[in-house]
């Protein structure tokens, strides 16, 4: 009965499918700080060294569940997306399913950069110096571009992950999680701004263009979308098509 | 915390605006039908028998047929095309609550974020009679266990108290109930959450201006959510009084208390809506009989209009008298009342009707979902001392509103399947509870060692 009733997710709009993807990513996130919670536990607090490698251990571990949960979701929502076309009048589903990746990476997306960013949003309405004991003081600022450009990332690996799961594209797949990893990893350079966020953004305009011809898009399209010419419609809805035959 | 069917206002319609527009067959599914009918509940099925029975003699004369094949494949049609419908449906009443919901959570936390008075220990109910400032841990979880016992127990003999006069149509009794404790919510309420957000700003405000806004507000809210007004501005009052509800909670209960209290009301929740001499159950079950909306007040409807615009020119003809049902919440201290284990959640079917899909009969119908205040409650009760008790942390007050979201949407869908009664509360405060402990416990640290690092995941 439950793969039957899961239709009923797909049809849902934008909020409660962003909702159901935050949850799923929130357990990926669940997951690995278990993880990390019990490697830290099981080991020498002291060694400041081994706890930086245990972190680094545990954000790997969290970038790779989070993706095993990306590959979670299209499952589910290839099962929905077959389950709705069929009880739909005309076989195919309403939505298609690039949109449905747009929407997975953009939800991905936002619950990653809202919980990396709203302590320090809190924190940063209170009184305080940034900076002061030694830190870099552009803490505030760059913490605001990395997490923009993770939302983006987020957005489009979403994008080309589902394509590439639906044309069974493997090296791709392993190329977004690597990029994936390696963004994480960049972060770890973090006080030196210059290695970190320089190489990030280019990554993300990358994984732009990347995704924006994933999805179809084209220098015309962009082109077409920019001149906001009104394209002719092929289809032509004649009134007779409004009308219902009656019964008698 | 209940969810039904109400058919009973449904079987005179014989048309609705969907049937008019669609297709008559839709090809039918051999599993949505059997899933349908193994899922109904008798009551139902009463109904939907009917109904098709009614309306197959006039499309058993429109087509000329009368063998009796066609009418299983037009009953499954009917069928088919009614839990399409639902579905299709189903998706705009998870986004009619899911609104109010993230509303009323909004203001507990904006609320308890900024207000000192309302994270102050300043004492505890009388129902909470155990204090758990206790040296040893063992000793506090006693003590949190008792003050549970006794608030369940006031909470059931309180249902059990309602459901009789209700069984002994004591109507006026419960009216009188109902506005006493509205009249409290909406007065003194009101006047100690404003005087403390004024104190909090710093904003200095006079007696007669005070006296003014104060009651207007009160006067506003009675007529609102007890007689008529506008669906909107009953919503909003019924969203702000179950918010004052839940922020009298979060100041009043005791920290291991409300978290145990918490879990238990939504086992008794359960209990009391599905097992069949459950007080809850039992009240529905009355209700459907007599045929009257249950319990008008303590419950958060979002009616829909759809009106068919085809052939008749007036199309907004609102049912503003069915929407102004009155809605108070009730249940403070000194009134325990069972307004948050009434609350139920409903839907109401959509009108399945004979496909005939002509202009002649267009007809009103309205479908929404109801929610009772006490789920709005007791969902900004578990938000509100995350916020509160979460050391400071955004996190785990996000992590506990998208687990609360997700048990609202998986109850939504349960509803879609059952179509009867069905509480609201158990799935997310289970996911709200699971994640509130996992995100505080384990998240935390992890995500706080990153962002001192300044490392995204």
């Amino acid at each position: 009965m439950f793969v039957g009733r899961e239709t009923a997710t797909a049809p849902l709009c934008g909020k409660s499918r962003h909702r159901k993807r935050a949850f799923f990513w929130l357990v990926s996130l669940l997951l690995a700080s278990l993880v990390w919670f019990v490697s830290v536990r099981l080991s020498d607090r002291g060694d400041a060294a081994l706890q930086r490698g245990l972190l680094g251990f545990g954000a790997a571990v969290s970038v790779l569940l989070q993706e095993l949960f990306r590959f979670a979701y299209f499952k589910l929502l290839k099962k929905a997306d077959e389950g709705l076309a069929t009880i739909s009048e005309d076989g195919r589903s309403p939505i298609s399913l690039r949109q449905m990746a747009y929407v997975s990476g953009l939800s991905f997306g936002i619950i990653s950069g809202v919980f990396s960013v709203i302590n320090i949003l809190a924190d940063s309405i209170g009184p305080g110096t940034v900076g002061i004991h030694g830190d870099s003081p552009y803490y505030f600022i760059t913490s605001a571009f990395l997490t923009m450009a993770l939302v983006l990332l987020h957005t489009f690996w979403g994008v080309i992950f589902f394509d590439a799961c639906e044309k069974r594209r493997y090296g791709c797949l392993g190329l977004v999680v690597a990029s994936h990893l390696l963004t994480s990893g960049l972060t770890f350079l973090n006080p030196r701004y210059a290695a970190s966020l320089g190489p990030i953004f280019i990554i993300t305009l990358c994984t732009g263009l990347w995704a924006f011809v994933t999805a179809g898009g084209s220098f015309r399209s962009l082109l077409k979308c920019l001149s906001c010419k009104q394209e002719d419609d092929s289809r032509v809805m004649t009134y007779s098509a409004l009308r219902v035959p009656c019964e008698d | 915390m209940i969810t039904f069917m109400n058919n009973s206002d449904s079987e005179e319609e014989p048309c609705n605006e969907r049937t008019s527009l669609m297709s008559a067959e839709s090809p039918p599914v051999p599993s949505y039908q059997d899933g349908l009918q193994a899922s109904q509940a008798g009551e139902v099925q009463a109904h939907r028998k009917r109904r098709t029975g009614s309306s197959r003699s006039p499309n058993n004369i429109a087509d000329g047929e009368t063998s009796d094949s066609s009418v299983p494949v037009r009953e499954g049609a009917l069928e088919n095309e009614e839990e399409e419908l639902t579905l299709k449906y189903g998706a705009k009443h998870v986004i009619m609550l899911f609104v109010p919901v993230t509303l009323c959570m909004i203001v507990v936390v904006a609320t308890i974020k900024s207000v000192r008075f309302y994270t102050e220990k300043n004492g505890q109910l009388i129902y909470t009679p155990f204090t758990e400032d206790t040296p040893s841990v063992g000793q506090r979880l006693l003590n949190s266990v008792l003050n549970t016992i006794i608030m369940i127990s006031v909470i059931v003999v309180m249902t059990v108290f309602l459901v009789l006069l209700y069984k002994y149509r004591c109507y006026k009794f419960i009216h009188g109930w109902l506005i006493l404790s509205s009249l409290m919510l909406l007065f003194l309420f009101t006047y100690i959450y404003l005087g403390e957000v004024l104190k909090t700003y710093n904003v200095a405000m006079d007696y007669p201006t005070l006296i003014l806004v104060i009651w207007n507000f009160g006067a506003v809210g009675m007529i609102c959510i007890h007689w008529k007004g506008p669906l909107q501005l009953q919503q909003a009052y019924l969203i702000m009084i179950s918010a004052l509800m839940a922020l009298v909670f979060i100041k009043y209960l005791p920290e291991w208390s409300a978290w145990v209290i918490l879990g238990a009301i939504s086992i008794y929740d359960l209990m009391a809506v599905l097992c069949p001499k459950g007080p809850l159950r039992m009240l529905v079950e009355t209700a459907q009989e007599r045929n009257e909306p249950i319990f008008p007040a303590l419950i958060y409807s979002s009616a829909m209009i759809w009106t068919v615009g085809m052939a008749k020119p007036d199309t907004a003809a609102r049912r503003s008298s069915q929407q102004a049902w009155d809605a108070a919440e009730d249940g403070r201290e000194t009134d325990r009342s069972p307004s948050h284990t009434d609350s139920q959640m409903s839907e109401r079917s959509p009108v399945p009707t004979r496909p005939i899909t002509s202009f002649e009969e267009l007809e009103e119908e309205e479908r929404g979902v109801k929610l009772g205040l006490g789920d709005f409650i007791f969902y900004s009760v578990l938000v509100g001392k995350a916020a509160a008790t979460a050391s400071g942390d955004w996190n785990t007050t996000l992590a506990c509103f998208v687990a609360i979201l997700i048990g609202l949407c998986l109850t939504l869908l349960l509803l879609a399947v059952f179509k009867k009664a069905l509480p609201a509360l158990p799935i997310s405060i289970t996911f709200g509870l699971i994640f509130y402990f996992s995100t505080d416990n384990l998240v935390r640290p992890f995500m706080d060692t990153l962002a001192s690092h300044q490392l995204y995941i």
